[in-house]
Formats: structure tokens, C-alpha cells, sequence
């Protein structure tokens, strides 16, 4: 016999996962029905006159180097800065730190986008020339170097910049709840302090920092103002991440095409949106498989 | 292996807190040392500073000296992870990483004295600690799985292998037993009367009995009242703090009328 209590709980429960799936696929449902036109239309007729594929293409691919560029410089950094806040910095510094790191989180994209362009673009000229220099040889860094700076790299950094609070705030949350109890043991077998943080700390963190990751990799994949701000992107594919020439992201396309189109066309940007949001779901269960590959070591229990 | 222990006039603080004073004892090299006495008297704080555990907690310091085999573990230049590689500890609740396996549990303190080790140098390891922990029989087959998949008496006779793994002098054990039934116990002071062939070893334990069966040296500590510094009231054999105390408040203790 369940209490009331029980019974009014695990149906409010239940009412909100199904509320969530409901929605879920309510979404999924008006990007599939939606983007059928454009599917079947005539190459001719979609913008740009090509093949679906073709012309979403370029824009996977910047949405997707854009946001590894943002992910690769974000999560270590942020690693690093939790780390600092938890376990090394003394408590009025990690409380003020803390604070500031919240705070960043709240700032609109739009202002990053902003501080990318102004600030960041120029700022970075030196370093792309220098990348340019001496590790041309990469096709990465293979130049000529945009004088404008408004290159995929800005944005990567730009993007970085704008997910390290969410990666940190995340980290720096399961960092703190790491057991006194296994902190303990690593001292008490004579580890210094970043030996016992490799031996319980991270690993004990481990699951919520990927969680942290993929919050940020979600922003940066669906981030639309920064992007549409710093690059004017063309439907080219480069791995070139210091000259002009850059695909843009889907997020950023769709806006900035959406209010002139007609037809066919919004049919078009609407596929490309919903191939964002197949990209987004591989991405999630990809963390969800990595995270469930070592249950049985992660402490949870 | 198995050292002697001195403190000397050891007054141990949280912060302005003086919540051990005074203490002045003397532990030899490979006996069992039982420290007994009522809830909040010290006794974890006093085990805590010998292995300088204590200093973990932001504020916590010492004043005194704390030997070992002569030397003075809280001299200038001394340095406290170079100390607990040299005591080890088993706490109250068993705490083996859970993100590591078994094997990997047994030699995470050897991991850190020297990176590399022979393959078969750690699997010998690994047997002998287990074996010395009573406890390779169980988890030979399954020493790949995590160590938090075992039974909670298991669990602490594996924290006492990867203490012991390291071959340290002493062995610091705060109430090993006291989140365990009583078969479990029994393993683990069965395992205590062998360790003390090679180590010296210091246990805090609430079980009369337990300290009696153990032990060779008990040290009872008391406190006046809260608020009050935690002290050592009287050490001495065993058997003669259990049937012929000095101090008339170490006989009610152990004969369970308190004070
Ligand atoms: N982290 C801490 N910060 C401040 N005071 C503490 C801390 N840990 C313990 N104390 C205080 O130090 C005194 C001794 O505590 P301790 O834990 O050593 O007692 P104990 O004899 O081990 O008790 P028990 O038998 O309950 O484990 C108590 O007054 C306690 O409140
Ligand atoms: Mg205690």
C-alpha cells in the first residue's frame, strides 16, 4: 500500500518525463514534416541550385570545427579553473571566483559575439600570423591570414570563451562533492595534493565533467548571434581556420537567411535545422555511452 | 619496519581550539596499541596527528614533539606526505577508491613511491598484501572488478592490504571495525595479531572487549567536560588496565560505569 504522498509524486514525475518526450518529439515531428519539401524538391529549385547535401554541407562543417575549436580550448581550461576554486585557491578567493564564474555564465551571446569582433578578431591577428609562420606546413594555419580577423579560429575562441562557464561551474560542482572519505585515502598513502586530485577527485568527477561538456558543446553547436556576427561566411568547406574564406554555422545560416526567405527555401534552412538536431542527439548519447561504459567504477554507488 | 612512537608534552588544536593537551606516551615497535575513552575525547584527533593527518583540516596544528624511532616528525623540513608514506591508516568506514580496481587499489600507494614496477614485481605485490590482508582467497578470480563491489568487511581488509602494500612502519587504525558485523570483525583482529609481527600498530576502538583481545597496550583518554582539552589519563598493559587501573576514572570506564 503506497501513501498518498508517494502515488501524487510518482505521477508528477511520470507527467513531466512524458511531457518532456511529448515535446521532444513534437519538435522532431515539425522539422521531418517541414523539411520534406525541401527534400524532395528539384536541386534547381532550392537556393543555390544544388543537390540538399551540397548545400547543407559547408554549414555542418563549420558548425562542427567551430564548436570542437570551442570545446578543445574550453574543457581543460575549465578543468583547470574548478580545480583552482576547489582545491587550491584559499576559500574568500574561491568564493569571489566562484561568484564571477556564475555571472559570466548569465552574459547574452550576443555580447560575446560583440567582444569577439571588436576585440578579440584584431587582438588575435598576431598570433594567427605567427601560427602562419612558423606552423603554415599544417593545413590548418596554411594562411593567407585574414586581415579582418574575423576567422573560424576567433570564433572557436570566441565560442570557448563563452561555454568555460559552464564547464566550470559544472566541474567545480561534482568537484566538491567528491568524498572526504576518498580524498582522505589518497593523503593518507602519502599523495600530495594534485596526486590525490588524479586519484579521487577526477576520476570521482569524471561523469559530471563530460556532462558539463556536452552542456557547453550544446551552446556552442547551437550558437547562432556570435557566429553570425564575427564570420561572413561563404558555402565553401576549409580546414583553414586563419583565412577569410569560412563556412558558416547552421544556426548562424538559418538566421541570417530566414527573414528573406520564401518557399522552398525556408523548407531548406528548416532541413538544415534538423540535421542540427540530429547532431546534437549523436553528440548527447555519445556522452551518455561514454559515461555508462565504466558504471561500475564511478563511485555512484 | 615497525617503529616506536613518542609524543612529548603533544597539544593538538583545531583552529584556537586545544582539544588534545598534554599527552606524553610511549608506543614500542611492533606491539598493538588499543587508545580507548568516551565519545569527543580525542582520540581520532590524537591518531590523526600521528601520521599528521590532522593538518588536512584548514587551521589544525600541533604543539610539541612527535617522535618516530627518534626522529621528530613535525621538525622543520619535514615533509607530512614523506610521513604518511611511512604510517598508514585504515579509517572507520572502509574507503577503497571506487573508480579503481581491486589490483589497482592494492598498488595505488605504490604507484605513487615509484612509477614503474615490473608487471610480475606488481603481481607479486598484489598477492602478498592481499594474502598478508587474509584476503587473496576471495578475490583472486576478480581482482579486475571495482573495489567497491565487495562486502563492507572485504572492502576493509582491502584498505588494510593497500596500507600495508606500501610497508610501512606503522599502522594507524581508527574504529577499523566498527561499521562491520561481527564475523567480519573477528577477520580483521585475527589479521591484527598477525600484522604485529612486522608493524607497530595504534588502534582507536569503543569495544572493550576488542581492545582487550587485541591489544598489548592500552591508553585511555578523558575529558573534564565539553569545551574541555581531551588528555591522556593513564597507559599501561593491557591486562592491568582491564583488572588493576591506577586511576579511579579509567575503572569505571572500563568497567562501564562513566563518570
Ligand atoms: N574538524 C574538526 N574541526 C573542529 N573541531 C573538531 C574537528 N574534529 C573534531 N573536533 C573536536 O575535537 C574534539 C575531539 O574529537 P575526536 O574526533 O578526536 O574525538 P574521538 O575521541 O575520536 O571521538 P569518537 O569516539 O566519537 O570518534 C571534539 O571536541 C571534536 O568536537
Ligand atoms: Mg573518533
Amino acid at each position: 500500500m503506497q501513501q498518498p504522498g508517494d502515488r501524487i509524486f510518482a505521477a508528477s514525475a511520470r507527467g513531466a518525463g512524458i511531457l518532456i518526450l511529448v515535446v521532444l518529439a513534437g519538435v522532431a515531428a515539425f522539422l521531418v514534416i517541414q523539411a520534406i519539401p525541401a527534400l524532395v524538391a528539384n536541386p534547381a529549385d532550392l537556393p543555390g541550385g544544388k543537390n540538399i547535401a551540397v548545400y547543407v554541407a559547408p554549414f555542418v562543417f563549420g558548425t562542427v570545427v567551430s564548436s570542437a575549436i570551442a570545446l578543445i580550448i574550453a574543457t581543460p581550461l575549465a578543468i583547470a579553473v574548478a580545480l583552482f576554486i576547489t582545491h587550491y585557491a584559499p576559500r574568500r578567493l574561491a568564493q569571489g571566483l566562484g561568484y564571477l564564474i556564475d555571472l559570466l555564465a548569465a552574459v547574452p551571446s550576443i555580447v560575446f559575439g560583440l567582444w569577439g569582433l571588436a576585440v578579440l578578431a584584431p587582438a588575435m591577428l598576431g598570433l594567427s600570423t605567427w601560427l602562419n609562420t612558423y606552423l603554415g606546413w599544417i593545413p590548418l594555419f596554411a594562411g593567407p591570414v585574414s586581415v579582418t580577423g574575423r576567422t573560424m579560429l576567433v570564433v572557436g575562441v570566441t565560442l570557448a570563451v563563452m561555454i568555460l562557464p559552464i564547464i566550470t561551474a559544472v566541474s567545480r560542482e561534482v568537484f566538491l562533492q567528491t568524498p572526504k572519505l576518498h580524498e582522505e585515502a589518497a593523503l593518507a598513502l602519502g599523495a600530495t595534493r594534485w596526486e590525490m586530485i588524479r586519484m579521487s577527485v577526477l576520476p570521482f568527477g569524471r561523469s559530471g565533467i563530460i556532462s558539463g561538456a556536452m552542456l557547453g558543446l550544446g551552446r556552442a553547436l547551437g550558437e547562432t548571434m556570435a557566429v553570425a556576427i564575427i564570420l561572413s561566411g561563404s558555402s565553401i568547406i576549409t580546414f583553414n581556420l586563419i583565412s577569410s574564406g569560412n563556412s558558416s554555422s547552421i544556426a548562424a545560416n538559418i538566421a541570417l537567411n530566414f527573414p528573406d526567405s520564401t518557399g522552398v527555401a525556408v523548407n531548406t534552412l528548416i532541413a538544415s535545422g534538423l540535421v542540427l538536431f540530429v547532431i546534437t542527439l549523436l553528440v548527447n548519447s555519445l556522452a551518455r555511452y561514454i559515461i555508462n561504459r565504466r558504471r561500475e567504477f564511478s563511485g555512484a554507488n | 619496519m615497525g617503529k616506536a612512537i613518542d609524543a612529548k608534552n603533544l597539544n593538538i588544536y583545531y583552529s584556537s581550539f586545544l582539544a588534545v593537551e598534554g599527552v606524553n606516551m610511549t608506543i614500542r615497535p611492533k606491539t598493538v596499541t588499543a587508545l580507548i575513552g568516551p565519545s569527543g575525547c580525542g582520540k581520532s584527533t590524537f591518531l590523526r596527528s600521528i601520521n599528521r593527518m590532522h593538518e588536512v583540516i584548514p587551521g589544525a596544528r600541533v604543539e610539541g614533539r612527535l617522535e618516530l624511532d627518534g626522529k621528530d616528525l613535525y621538525g622543520p623540513g619535514v615533509d607530512p606526505v614523506g610521513v604518511r608514506r611511512q604510517i598508514g591508516m585504515v579509517f572507520q568506514r572502509p574507503n577503497p577508491f571506487p573508480t579503481m580496481s581491486i589490483y589497482d587499489n592494492v598498488i595505488a600507494g605504490q604507484r605513487l613511491n615509484n612509477k614503474k614496477m615490473k608487471k610480475d614485481a606488481t603481481d607479486d605485490l598484489v598477492e602478498q598484501s592481499l594474502r598478508g590482508a587474509n584476503l587473496w582467497n576471495e578475490v583472486k578470480d576478480r581482482l579486475d572488478k571495482p573495489g567497491s563491489s565487495m562486502s563492507g568487511g572485504q572492502q576493509q581488509r582491502l584498505c588494510i592490504a593497500r596500507a600495508i602494500a606500501v610497508q610501512p612502519d606503522v599502522l594507524l587504525m581508527d574504529e577499523p571495525c566498527s561499521a562491520l558485523d561481527p564475523i567480519s570483525t573477528l577477520a580483521i583482529e585475527d589479521l591484527i595479531n598477525e600484522l604485529k609481527m612486522d608493524y607497530t600498530i595504534v588502534i582507536v576502538t569503543h569495544n572493550m572487549q576488542q581492545a582487550a583481545r587485541v591489544s598489548d597496550f592500552t591508553g585511555f583518554f578523558n575529558i573534564e567536560g565539553t569545551g574541555k582539552p581531551g588528555h591522556l589519563v593513564e597507559m599501561d598493559e593491557t591486562k592491568t588496565i582491564f583488572s588493576q587501573p591506577k586511576e579511579k576514572a579509567t575503572e569505571d570506564y572500563v568497567s562501564g560505569r562513566f563518570g
